[in-house]
């Protein structure tokens, strides 16, 4: 059975290629694209990607603006549905601005920009996302970003720890994150969002591939083997 | 009418620019600066009609992200 997937691009993305190849190759079948403008998603999709990149240059806030664009209100109507919805980096930040996941992203309590490999450990190893990994496996996975200082409230934080939603967490230090949390689950389970890029780790050319089991994991688990 | 929009971060939130800020003011010599947090400031020009709810629906549903910031708004006499 074919993996039906959508990367959507919003202006200033910039790794939506990069996530279509991951998809791409590791399904056997290309990732549809779809534009920001669009208001409805091609029929049928298995799943959906919200890529890195700066959409509409970060204005407002990080990924503010791209969260109410036409196409977000279709994702969000998807996402209730059920379909798994993944966003990296900048598609983290659009997650939390349209309200599919708690919390939001400051900028890095460095100031600096982050720009490098950093070591993850796999805290759900049961989502469709995760299932590829061992509990506690520790994975590298890299990082470039500004704003990728996660927070929430305490509350909200012991709850997503509570329901087992944070999916990574950073092994050192890397932006003031609360909890080094890195990646959060939505409480369905079908909406992650992480800062890191598994699809920058995908190849051995990229320097490692520990980001594959992400993508394997999500085929496997909707299309079968 | 003219409307100005004050957004600030919420008590508690780490504020990584007005650290910064802040530091940097100290570098200039300037003594006695005990905290800095760092805004933003909007300034509509808006139907005179325009309802407060309006206005507070503008500001929750995009000016600023009530997880994080408090608004205020601030009508201004023309």
């Amino acid at each position: 059975m074919a993996f039906r997937s959508a990367v959507i691009t919003f202006p200033g993305s910039n790794c939506d290629r990069d996530m279509a190849e991951a998809l791409g190759k590791i399904s056997g079948t290309p990732a549809l694209r779809v534009w920001h403008g669009d208001h409805d998603l091609p029929e049928g999709l298995d799943f959906i990607a919200l890529p890195g990149g700066f959409s509409y240059g970060d204005y407002l806030r990080c990924g503010a603006i791209a969260s109410r664009s036409p196409v977000m209100q279709a994702v969000v109507a998807a996402a209730e549905r059920g379909v798994p919805v993944l966003g990296v980096c900048n598609g983290f930040q659009v997650l939390t601005e349209s309200g599919l996941l708690p919390g939001a992203l400051l900028r890095n309590s460095v100031i600096r920009f982050v720009c490098r490999d950093v070591a993850l450990k796999v805290e759900n190893a049961q989502s469709l996302f995760t299932a590829g990994y061992a509990a506690g496996q520790e994975i590298s996975i890299p990082v470039a970003h500004h704003d990728g200082n996660y927070f929430a409230d305490d509350a909200t934080l012991d709850r997503l720890e509570g329901e087992g939603r944070v999916a990574f967490r950073y092994g050192d230090e890397v932006n003031g994150s609360a909890r080094r949390i890195a990646g959060v689950l939505n409480a369905a389970g079908n909406v992650l969002g992480m800062m890191p890029h598994p699809e920058r780790a995908v190849e051995t050319t990229h320097g490692g591939t520990d980001g594959r089991a992400l993508f394997e994991s999500a085929i496997k688990g909707l299309v079968g083997a | 009418m003219k409307v100005r929009v004050h957004v600030s971060l919420k008590p508690g939130v780490l504020d990584p620019q007005g650290r910064a800020i802040h530091h940097s003011l100290e570098g200039l010599g300037f003594s006695g600066v005990n905290d800095v947090r760092a805004g933003r400031l909007f300034e509509l020009d808006v139907a005179d009609s325009t309802s407060d709810e309006a206005l507070d629906d503008m500001c929750r549903k995009l000016l600023a992200n009530m997880v994080i910031e408090n608004y205020r708004i601030e009508k201004v006499a023309a």
